[in-house]
Parts: C-alpha cells; sequence; structure tokens
C-alpha cells in the first residue's frame, strides 16, 4: 500500500506491504539505520521513535499506521545549530557506552524535557523506564537527561 | 521476528469499521493501539488475516465525564489517561501502573480491557468500579457490565461483529477513593498481583459503595463480592480490612510459577488488600 | 587517586577525557551489523527445535523451497556433505552446527533458510515439516548423573554416561587436617542460576565469500575477531588469509559475542554455496535461548574457622549443568575457569575444589558473563560463606574479614589454590567504605529497626579478582597463547594511528588506549586514532572479554609507545645535538637534562622521523608489541548494600549501595565509573530478578525480554562510588582492569544484605535471584 511519512522533516512515499513494521520502514527502505532492534516484544526500546512528537517504539506500530505522520529519528536530532541538548549531554556526562540504546534514550530525554523543564531524577528514570540499558547502570543517562534540560532552560532564561 | 502477512483495512468511521470486521469474520481484529497485537503476529502466535485500522476513526479519542461517568473512548490512549484530570481513585492509580511509558503512548484503555489478559490491570480497575463496556455492531450501540463482558482468558462476551467503542465508569458523588496496588516485578511486567479497590463513603463515614477486584490471581479479573458486602455499611477500620483482606486471599487461587509459590501469591493479595483499602479510606476521608 | 602528569589538552592517564566513540553514536552514525546492507545481501532465519530433546527422523523442507523469494533451505545433511555437521568447541568438545541425528534442547538449530527478504526467510520456517520422535528430557544436572540417565551425548564416540568434565585443584590432605583443627564448620549450599548476558544488539553476521576469488569477508559481532579467523580457518578449512573478519560497532558483549555459533557457520557455507552474502542476526528470542548462557553453579561450600573468627579451610564440590554441549569459553587449560580465587581476599592454608559438569537437556554455553571465567561464581560463595560464618561465630560481617584478610605486607601473595595475588590493601578498602557507608551507626539503626518488626540488612562483599589472562606458560585458547598486541606509527606531523588485537563493545577503548600513547608520548589522545576490530588492518590478538583489554592489550600499547619513546629520545638527541642519555621526555616536549631551555617537541621528532635522522638510524616512527603479561592481574573491592524488607511481601529494596573499588591506575576514571555503574547494575540483577529456568519438559522459560528480567531505570538502585589505588606492580602502567569487578563483587552484597535482614531469625541462605516469594518463605519457616 502507499504510504507517506515525514522522517525528519522530508516527506518519504513508499508502496509497503500492510506488515512492514515501521522500524524496517526506517531502517531498510528509507535507509536510517540510527534507529536500533533489540528485542520482539516491545520490551527494549531500542526502536523508539517520536511519531507526532510522542516516543513509541517503532517494532510495535505498523508502517502504514504511521502513514502521514511525522516521526522523528536519532538523525533528526541535530539541527543547523548543531547538536540537540540531549546529545551534547549524553556524550559529556558519559551516558552511552556501546551505544546501542542511545538513539531511543536521547529521544525519549529530548521528548521529556520538551514537556517538563526541570525533571527530577525520579522523573526521567520513570520515564525512561520503557527502554533498557545494559551498559551504564543508567546514572549517567539521568544525569545527562537532567543536564540537557538544565541547559535548555539556562538558554532560553538567558535570551 | 515479523508477523505473517495480512491485509489491512483502514477505517473512518465505526460503520466501516464495524462492517469490515463483519467482511472479515472470525480471522478479522480490530487494531487500536497494537501494543499487545503486533508482539503477539510477530512471535506468530497470532495470525489475522485481516486487520481493521481504528485509528483514523474520528471523535474516539475522549477522556470526559457527562452524566455522572467517566467516559473513555476506545482510542484514548493509556498515557492520556494518565494525564487527564477527569479520572479519579483506582483510575488514576493504576494508569501510571499500565505497560511502560512508551507503550502507554500508544497503547489504549479499551483495548486492554477487550484483550481480556488476566493479568492485565484495566479490568480489575472496571470491576472495582462497576463500569460498562460500550459496544458497537451492525444494530447499533449497547452497554455491558464489565463483569458479564469478561468470558475468560482472553475472551469476551463481544460480538465478532461489534467493537468496544468505549468506556462508562460512574463516577462517585460523595466522598470516595480508590488505590491500585501491583506488585509487579519490574517496569513494563504484568502483575504477579494487584488489588483494586474502591470505597465510598456517606455522611457518617460508612462505607456505603465497596469494590475490590484482583489482578493475576485467577483465570480472569475477579471481583471479590463477599469482601465488597461485608465492607458495606460498616466504618472503615483496621481490623474491618484485615477481615475482608481474608476473604480476597480466600478468593485468590493463584498458582505457583515462574513468579512465585501460591501461597506466597495469596499472601500478597491479603497485604495489599488491606493496604489498598486503607489507602482508598484515606482517600476517601480526606475528599 | 594519584594527579594526572600531563596536561588536560594532552589527555593522558587521570584525565575523563571525553569519549572519541560518541561522535558518531550520538547522531545514530553507528555502524552496527545490521545496518551493514551490500548489494545482493540474502537473508538467514533459522528453524529452531520446539522440543528439548527427540529423534529427527526426517525434515520435508520442499514446500518451504517452493515459496517466492526463497533461495535454499539448508539442513545438517547437507551441511554434513561439507564436513561442516559439527564443530569444535572452545571447551574441546564438538557441537552440532544443525542437527543431523537428534535435538538436544530446546531452541537448537535444525535447518535454515536463505530467501532475498528477512520477512520471507520467516514465513519459509513454517513450510518446513519436521518429523520429530520425543525422547525424555533431562533438565537438571542432578538427574543427568544419576544411575540409569538417558545418554545426551549418545553421538560422542566413549561417552557412556552424561559426565561432561571432572576438575579439581587444591590440597585434600592439608584441607583435611585443616577441618580436623576447626572448632566449627561452616557450610552453604547454593545455586548460582543460569543467567543470560543478553547485550542489547543480539549476534549476527554478514558473510561475504567470493566464489571466484575464495575472499571471505566476514562482518560479525565479534569480541574476539582474530581468534575467529583462526577458528573459521580451522573449522571451515579455509585459507586463512583469505578471511577477512571485521567487527564492527558492537552494541555490548559481557561475553555473549565470544564463541561462534552454529548460525555463523551456516550463513558463511550459505554464501560460499550461492556466491551471495548472506546476513543473519538473531531475534531476541534466538538469542536467549540458543547462545551462550553463563554460570548455573550448583555449589556446596564448606569453611573450617575457630571461635575467634579465624578461617582455617575451604572445601568446594560443585556441579556445573553444562547444556548439551561443553562449550565453556574459557582458557584450555582451566575446566572451571578461574574458580581457584574462591580462597577471596583471605588468609588462609588450605582449600581443596572438587567440580564436576554434567551434560543436561538444555542450551550450551558457560560463557564468561562480564566475568573472567568463573569468577564471579568463586567470589560470591567465598564471601557468602565467609559472611555466614560471622553470624555462627557471632562476631561481626565486618570484623570477620578484617581478622581474616591478606595484609599489605603479604603481597605477592601465594593462594591456597596456587594463585598469586600481585598486590592489595584489603583493610583500607573495606574501613573506607565502612566509614562512608556509616556502618557502626547502621547497625544502631538495624537494632532499633528490628525492635519495630522493621527488617534492615547490611550486606558486605570484599571481592577479589583475578583478570587479565593470561600468561602464556598457562593460559590459551585452542592453543592460541593469551597475548594481546598494539601496533603504533606515529606520522610526521605528529599525529598517531594505534592498532589493536583487542575489540572494544563499548568499554571505550578508542579512547582509552589513546590516552596510554598521550601519557607516555605526549601526542594529544584526540590526535591518536584507535583502529580495531578489522582483521586485516589490526595485529593479532586474542580479544575483549575477562576484563583483559587494559592489561594485556593496555600493557602493549604502552611498551609499544615506550619502544617509539626510546627512539623519539634518540632522534631528539639528534635534533639537540646533546647525548641520548641526557634526553628527558616530559608531556610531548624533549628536553636536554640541565638546559630545559633546550627542547624539541614529540611534533618535530615525529617530522625528523621522517626527515632528519641520525646517521644510521632505520626511517619512520612506528613499531608493534605483542605483550605477555607475566601474571594476572587482581582488581578487588569492597562493596556495602543496605536493604530494606517488607515482612508482609518478602519485597526488598536497596536503601544504599556503596562501592569501593580498586582497580590500580585508572586510565580515565570517568570511563572507569560509568564502567563500575554497569556492572553492579547487572550484579544487581541477577541477585534480584535476572534468570533463566526451565520446566520439567526443558521448555526455556525466559526466552523474552518479557520473561527474562533486564532492570530498567526505575529498578537500579542509585550507586555511591568510592575508589584506593595500590597500582600493579607488574603492569607496565599499573592498570589492572575494571569492566567485570562490579558483576562479580556485587551479587554477593546484595544477597548478604537479604539474609542480614533475617539473620536474626536462623535465616542463613535464599538462592539468586532473591525473589520476593522466597524472602517471604524463609521468614515464614523461620519464624
Amino acid at each position: 500500500m502507499e504510504i507517506t511519512v515525514t522522517i525528519n522533516g522530508s516527506d518519504h512515499a513508499s508502496d509497503v506491504e500492510p506488515r512492514t513494521l515501521l522500524v524496517d520502514h526506517i531502517r531498510r527502505t528509507v535507509g536510517l539505520t540510527g534507529t536500533h532492534v533489540g528485542c520482539d516484544t516491545t520490551s527494549c526500546g531500542a526502536c523508539t521513535v517520536l511519531m507526532d512528537g510522542k516516543p513509541v517504539k517503532a517494532c510495535t506500530v505498523l508502517a502504514a499506521q504511521a502513514d502521514g505522520s511525522e516521526v522523528t529519528t536519532v538523525e533528526g536530532l541535530k539541527t543547523a545549530d548543531g547538536l540537540h541538548p540531549v546529545q551534547q549531554a549524553f556524550t559529556d556526562d558519559h551516558g552511552l557506552q556501546c551505544g546501542f540504546c542511545t538513539p531511543g534514550m536521547m529521544l525519549v530525554g529530548a521528548s521529556l524535557i520538551a514537556e517538563n523543564a526541570d525533571p527530577s531524577d525520579d522523573e526521567v528514570r520513570w520515564a525512561i523506564s520503557g527502554n533498557l540499558c545494559r551498559c551504564t547502570g543508567y546514572i549517567n543517562i539521568v544525569k545527562a537527561i537532567r543536564t540537557a534540560a538544565a541547559r535548555v532552560a539556562e538558554s532560553s532564561n538567558g535570551s | 521476528m515479523f508477523p505473517a502477512r495480512f491485509d489491512l483495512v483502514v477505517a473512518q468511521s465505526v460503520g466501516e469499521a464495524v462492517e469490515a470486521k463483519a467482511d472479515a469474520g472470525e480471522g478479522g481484529r480490530f487494531l487500536a493501539g497494537g501494543q499487545s497485537l503486533i508482539p503477539m503476529m510477530k512471535m506468530r502466535v497470532a495470525f489475522p488475516d485481516t486487520l481493521i485500522d481504528i485509528n483514523r476513526i474520528a471523535g474516539l479519542g475522549a477522556i470526559e465525564r457527562a452524566n455522572g461517568h467517566l467516559q473513555v473512548g476506545a482510542l484514548a490512549r493509556h498515557a492520556e489517561v494518565v494525564a487527564s484530570d477527569a479520572t479519579f481513585g483506582a483510575i488514576a492509580a493504576a494508569a501510571p501502573w499500565v505497560a511502560d511509558p512508551l507503550v502507554r503512548n500508544r497503547g489504549t484503555m479499551c483495548g486492554s480491557v477487550a484483550h481480556c489478559d488476566p493479568e492485565g490491570d484495566w479490568n480489575s480497575v472496571l470491576l472495582a468500579t462497576g463500569a460498562d463496556v460500550v459496544a458497537q455492531g451492525p444494530n447499533g450501540e449497547r452497554s455491558i457490565p464489565i463483569a458479564g463482558f469478561i468470558d475468560g482468558a482472553f475472551t469476551s462476551t463481544l460480538g465478532e461483529d461489534e467493537l468496544v467503542v468505549g468506556l462508562r465508569i460512574p463516577v462517585p458523588s460523595g466522598r470516595s477513593g480508590g488505590a491500585y496496588l501491583k506488585l509487579e516485578r519490574k517496569v513494563g511486567d504484568y502483575a504477579t498481583v494487584a488489588v483494586a479497590s474502591h470505597l465510598e463513603l456517606d455522611d457518617s463515614g460508612a462505607i456505603s459503595a465497596a469494590g475490590l477486584a484482583l489482578t493475576s490471581v485467577n483465570p480472569i479479573n475477579t471481583k471479590v463480592a463477599d469482601a465488597e458486602a461485608l465492607l458495606v455499611g460498616q466504618q472503615p477500620s483496621e481490623e474491618l480490612f484485615a477481615e475482608a483482606a481474608e476473604l480476597a486471599a480466600a478468593a485468590a487461587e493463584p498458582r505457583d510459577d515462574v513468579r512465585g509459590s501460591a501461597a506466597w501469591k495469596r499472601q500478597v493479595v491479603r497485604t495489599y488488600t488491606k493496604r489498598g483499602l486503607a489507602a482508598a479510606a484515606q482517600q476517601a476521608e480526606g475528599s | 587517586m594519584a594527579a594526572p602528569t600531563t596536561p588536560a589538552e594532552i589527555g593522558g592517564i587521570g584525565h575523563s577525557v571525553q569519549r572519541k566513540e560518541d561522535a558518531r553514536l550520538i547522531e545514530g552514525q553507528g555502524n552496527f551489523l545490521d545496518d551493514i546492507d551490500l548489494p545482493s545481501t540474502l537473508h538467514m532465519a533459522i528453524l529452531r527445535s520446539p522440543l528439548a530433546h527427540a529423534r529427527i527422523n526426517g525434515i520435508d523442507s520442499s514446500a518451504a523451497t517452493a515459496l517466492d523469494g526463497v533461495l535454499a533451505v539448508v539442513t545438517g545433511d547437507l551441511m554434513d556433505q561439507h564436513g561442516l555437521a559439527w564443530m569444535p568447541t572452545l571447551s574441546g568438545d564438538t557441537q552440532a552446527v544443525l542437527a543431523t541425528d537428534k535435538v538436544r534442547y530446546q531452541g537448537q538449530e535444525v535447518a535454515a533458510v536463505i530467501a532475498t527478504d528477512p520477512y520471507i526467510a520467516t514465513d519459509a520456517l513454517e513450510h518446513i515439516e519436521v518429523d520429530y520422535e520425543e525422547l525424555p528430557p533431562i533438565t537438571t544436572p542432578q538427574q543427568s548423573l544419576e544411575e540409569g540417565a538417558a545418554l545426551i551425548r549418545d553421538e560422542k564416540e566413549g561417552q557412556t554416561d552424561n559426565l561432561a568434565y571432572t576438575w579439581e585443584t587444591g590440597d585434600q590432605g592439608a584441607t583435611e587436617e585443616a577441618f580436623a583443627q576447626a572448632d566449627r564448620v561452616v557450610t552453604l549450599e547454593t545455586h548460582y542460576p543460569r543467567s543470560h548476558p543478553a547485550p542489547l544488539e543480539t549476534c549476527g553476521i554478514v558473510a561475504d565469500v567470493n566464489s571466484v576469488t575464495g575472499q571471505a569477508t566476514i562482518y560479525m559481532t565479534s569480541q574476539a575477531p582474530h581468534a575467529h579467523r583462526t577458528l573459521f580457518a580451522m573449522v571451515a578449512g579455509l585459507p586463512e588469509q583469505n578471511i577477512r573478519i571485521v567487527s564492527p560497532d558492537i552494541g555490548g558483549g559481557f561475553g555473549n559475542k565470544v564463541p561462534i555459533y552454529p548460525g555463523y557457520v551456516v550463513a558463511t557455507a550459505a554464501s560460499l554455496l550461492i556466491g551471495q552474502p548472506v546476513k543473519w542476526v538473531e531475534s531476541r528470542t534466538e538469542n536467549l535461548i540458543s547462545t551462550g548462557f553463563a554460570r548455573d553453579y550448583y555449589m556446596k561450600g564448606e569453611l573450617a574457622v575457630t571461635d575467634e573468627g579465624r578461617i582455617l579451610g575451604l572445601r568446594v564440590n560443585m556441579l556445573s549443568d553444562q547444556g548439551a554441549f561443553y562449550s565453556d569459553a574459557q582458557p584450555t587449560q582451566f575446566r572451571a575457569g578461574l574458580f581457584h580465587v574462591v580462597t577471596g581476599s583471605y588468609d588462609f592454608g588450605a582449600a581443596h575444589i572438587d567440580c564436576k559438569g554434567a551434560f543436561t537437556n538444555k542450551a550450551p554455553g558457560g560463557v564468561a558473563y562480564r566475568c573472567s571465567f568463573r569468577i564471579t561464581e568463586a567470589s560470591y560463595l567465598i564471601e557468602r560463606l565467609v559472611q555466614n560464618a560471622a553470624y555462627e561465630v557471632g562476631i561481626d560481617p565486618a570484623e570477620m574479614r578484617l581478622r581474616n584478610f591478606i595484609q599489605p605486607e603479604q603481597f605477592p601473595y601465594e593462594t591456597a589454590t596456587g594463585f598469586v595475588y600481585d598486590s592489595g590493601d584489603y583493610p583500607t578498602a573495606l574501613r573506607t567504605a565502612l566509614d562512608e557507608v556509616g556502618y557502626e551507626d547502621l547497625r544502631r539503626e538495624q537494632a532499633e529497626a528490628r525492635a519495630e518488626g522493621r527488617l534492615i540488612g547490611i550486606g558486605i562483599a570484599h571481592f577479589t579478582e583475578a583478570v587479565g589472562a593470561g600468561p602464556s606458560r598457562t593460559y590459551d585458547i585452542a592453543g592460541l597463547k593469551m597475548i594481546d598486541s598494539a601496533e603504533l606509527r606515529v606520522h610526521p606531523t605528529g599525529k598517531a594511528i594505534l592498532k589493536l588485537g583487542v575489540k572494544t563493545q563499548g568499554q571505550g577503548h578508542e579512547t582509552t588506549f589513546a590516552q596510554i600513547v598521550a601519557e607516555v608520548l605526549g601526542i594529544p589522545a584526540n590526535d591518536i586514532k584507535v583502529e580495531h576490530g578489522d582483521t586485516d588492518h589490526t595485529p593479532y590478538g586474542l580479544g575483549t572479554y575477562a576484563s583483559r583489554s587494559t592489561p594485556v592489550g593496555g600493557a602493549a600499547t604502552a611498551v609499544v609507545a615506550r619502544k617509539l619513546a626510546d627512539k623519539s629520545k634518540k632522534i631528539a638527541a639528534h635534533l639537540l645535538e646533546a647525548a641520548d642519555e641526557d634526553i628527558e621526555l616530559a608531556s610531548g616536549v624533549f628536553s636536554v637534562a640541565g638546559s630545559p631551555d633546550r627542547s624539541v617537541t614529540i611534533q618535530d621528532v615525529a617530522l625528523a622521523a621522517y626527515t632528519n635522522l641520525p646517521e644510521g638510524m632505520e626511517y619512520g616512527l612506528e613499531d608493534v608489541t605483542y605483550y605477555d603479561p607475566p601474571n594476572l592481574t587482581y582488581p578487588y573491592g569492597s562493596y556495602i548494600v543496605v536493604v530494606e524488607v517488607d515482612p508482609d511481601t518478602g519485597v526488598w529494596q536497596v536503601q544504599r549501595m556503596v562501592a569501593l573499588d580498586d582497580c590500580g591506575v585508572r586510565i580515565n576514571p570517568m570511563i572507569v565509573e560509568g564502567q563500575i555503574c554497569g556492572g553492579l547494575t547487572e550484579g544487581f540483577a541477577m541477585s534480584a530478578m535476572q534468570w533463566i529456568t526451565f520446566d520439567d519438559d526443558g521448555n526455556c522459560i525466559g526466552a523474552n525480554f518479557m520473561d527474562y528480567l533486564v532492570p530498567t531505570a526505575w529498578e537500579t538502585p542509585r550507586f555511591e562510588l568510592l575508589a584506593t589505588e595500590v597500582p600493579s606492580p607488574h603492569h607496565p602502567i599499573g592498570a589492572k582492569g575494571v569492566g567485570e569487578s562490579a558483576t562479580v563483587g556485587s551479587p554477593a552484597a546484595f544477597v548478604n544484605a537479604v539474609i542480614d535482614a533475617l539473620a536474626h531469625l536462623g535465616v542463613r541462605n535464599i538462592d539468586m535471584p532473591v525473589l520476593p516469594d522466597r524472602v517471604w518463605a524463609a521468614i515464614d519457616e523461620a519464624s
């Protein structure tokens, strides 16, 4: 079936099988491989993308369901102004090790700080509790998201 | 893992969806959030021939109070229930514990209710609060009390050509409180044991209405009617709740499994009933 | 901590340099296995046995082969025609690649579909008919070794029972004597359950064999690409120079990506036969049910102690559940890994360990899951035993340890099992951690809480690890000595390329190894590119696991950098017209002793190495080192956990976790702490929830992330980290390895904390995972 999905601001029209999962569409048809697959059961969140601004697990959404939607993947976080604050904070605070969960974690973080300018440690932990990390023990992920929030708040106060 | 092939019908109205379902027959399934169905299809334990996607139907996303009820539409996502100001008591208490934050962005409350997974949270909450499921078929709409809706594990009394279009949950008029205590092994896990409690108090502070239901400890979500009967008309007290907890523990028929022994699960039912009722009473007294 | 000797802009040892690998990973530009998309790639899906034990009477793949998009269905018979139906394991056994005779565990590989698309390959699996004749499954090692148990390995010549191996170490006579002198014997029988490393990226391969040239380029999720190349050459009979293994960005390994799995062999054979690239990426279920599990040791430990709390001796009897094939990934001479370290941090004279392994109808594995070969099990046993001994003798568990520690002046210290610990200051470590946690106050709070009916527990583990395998006289894998290598070239502009035999899976080698070079030569770490993972472009090495990268590969890096420093000094002497022996090097500046104003930089020297040399010197600034470590290194730590247990439900919550680690010199403290936090989380996971079990039919329970429980940020405790720094005396930069310490040391601390909460009731053991129902049952039974 014919679908058009806006991914990171560009329209992608394609003919997909109804069963094509959004994550496979993004990775194999569109060719953006920053979105990963880590499980089959909607448990790990490695495939997280923002669909119309909300983080969802792209392995449990059909590509056809995203027809007409705005999807943001990790490749869409950076703008002309540079890295997104969560990207910068993840490297500054050592929020990643192997990097496999990182795109999903950063997208959840970006979505959280868009809604909550000053999330507490518990609020960040709660927000990322649909995403698994096997390397970091989460501490530095939480720290990075809070750092990003603080920097965003600081720059908007300053402007 | 990848799903087997199927046909997809994108319905634009409830009428269209119901008609497509009737056409598809036994091999048809409605697709709302898909957070249970799509993984089952990927694991190849579910093989629908036709999926009828209802996500594009307008007007099914409401969470609002009307006519003394909380009405939840078929496309209201769990996350929206979490965020809603219209909820109360046990509904508000349970919502954050359904699945995980990302699944809640996609999964729907009605879809979860219709799935009738005995380890699902919502049906216990609906049993405790005395809700109705609103279904629409070719012959129009009907309301089904939740106790009559749940038919067994993963089966409901919904007609093959009916779609759950909403839920109607009575909003208590007086002082009320509720709780949902869930023992889960980690975020995103189904309940090992969960207890939904709902209490309403009259002017004297006595319990005027009570709801108590259990998750994951019976073949279906289970209402503990004898405990509810015991509670009504009594003043809330630790002793009363302990007595109700014994009835709840007796109503539970858990199994030994990898999550724990039956004896322990029954003990958790007992503990969570006591604590849940106490929390509900406290909330009601403060309301 | 020692202060860094280089300025921040050079970023040598001791600087928390920001990671060089992050730039690509935070922009979604990593290159993981499944991201590799070669033209004409075919996709493989594997049909796996639904049964734990069954004879295969026939396989009909005709319907699958007939499907559109399916190129081939590979069965064991086809593999057998090429001599590839079986393959050797890393422990000297053989393992079925595709089953020809029987299936011996649920999830075993039976056939493989090669198709144009992964969805179609998966569809085709449903069209393969396998005629199974069910056989009784054996699901416990105890059952397996019973007289008359069905023979699992009936194909194996000379195998008449289900015994996989036996192993023993220590001095039995001396140990019996020690027990004869003891005032009491403290016994603990416990099961270290089966676990799985479950890196977030599953295992996979893209095999690209050119049927004309014979060149095999194999992209795979490999922690040990060089060793895998050699093993591929040996198993498949391919000429080694024609095999190039590329291990791309790896989404976590933790031991899971050390073995060679049947899927790799089948995909490579299929690519060879069809002449197109073949990709296979495991599903999560495949990963959990068929690839390298870890642990699964039934252990009985006995400690001989005096009434004063002195340990006299240790006796251990163990039975390991090996699954259907003995495929532990471990050094050849070590049948139960480095379990020798079970004597822990304590000074006593006698130990004896007796171990058996049994075949069962379960997946094979025995990988060192974030652990240096069975050290996790050993460390857990001794720390549980010592804690219990304290309760029995009636002294405080901290005091029990302090009374028995090996003292700083006793190093190097030879243990009763023959390991020579290189260094340590255990009393300082434990006292520092006790002070930080406020131990005495906590004990008071615990007593007060008990009086109110609340259950608080304080658990200690003081572990000692043995990592960095290892010295060539003792350590080899499949005959290959466990050395490792580094090759360093400094270019005319002063920028360098460092090539490694080890391979990162997230540990940050691209950063820390550059820092080692920066420390020695003074070239800024950011001017040093680190290459690894491609066997055609890096020197030989045994790979990254068992915390061996820094102890072995890191040592090689320091040594090769020193070789270049020596040559550089000679070049500097030439440039400065001074005597070689008068040249001093500090932070990249070569100066003449006594005349610090006469100096050149490493960049000057690098240019001179290609333009202006002393007579007779060979051009270039490049060298390679193969490092053979003289000993293992012995990191250690003191971990203290505080929990509160809900007596009504058995649910326990971590209140605090203080972790002191001594891993010697810390190259990049930020990365070291990151490793520790990750390891603590996995230790917590194993103690609380993360296990794989089986029902009586041999069905795996834990076959996906809904049943195999990996903690989220919500369950994971907060950690308070501390450090001491006793450098390894034999390592060139005094580092000891840290990637696994926390996973090794922490499970005992968590479990001891729960036991401690219930100790006054007489509770002495709850097996991991310490599930609430087990806690509640222990309370119920005790009271």
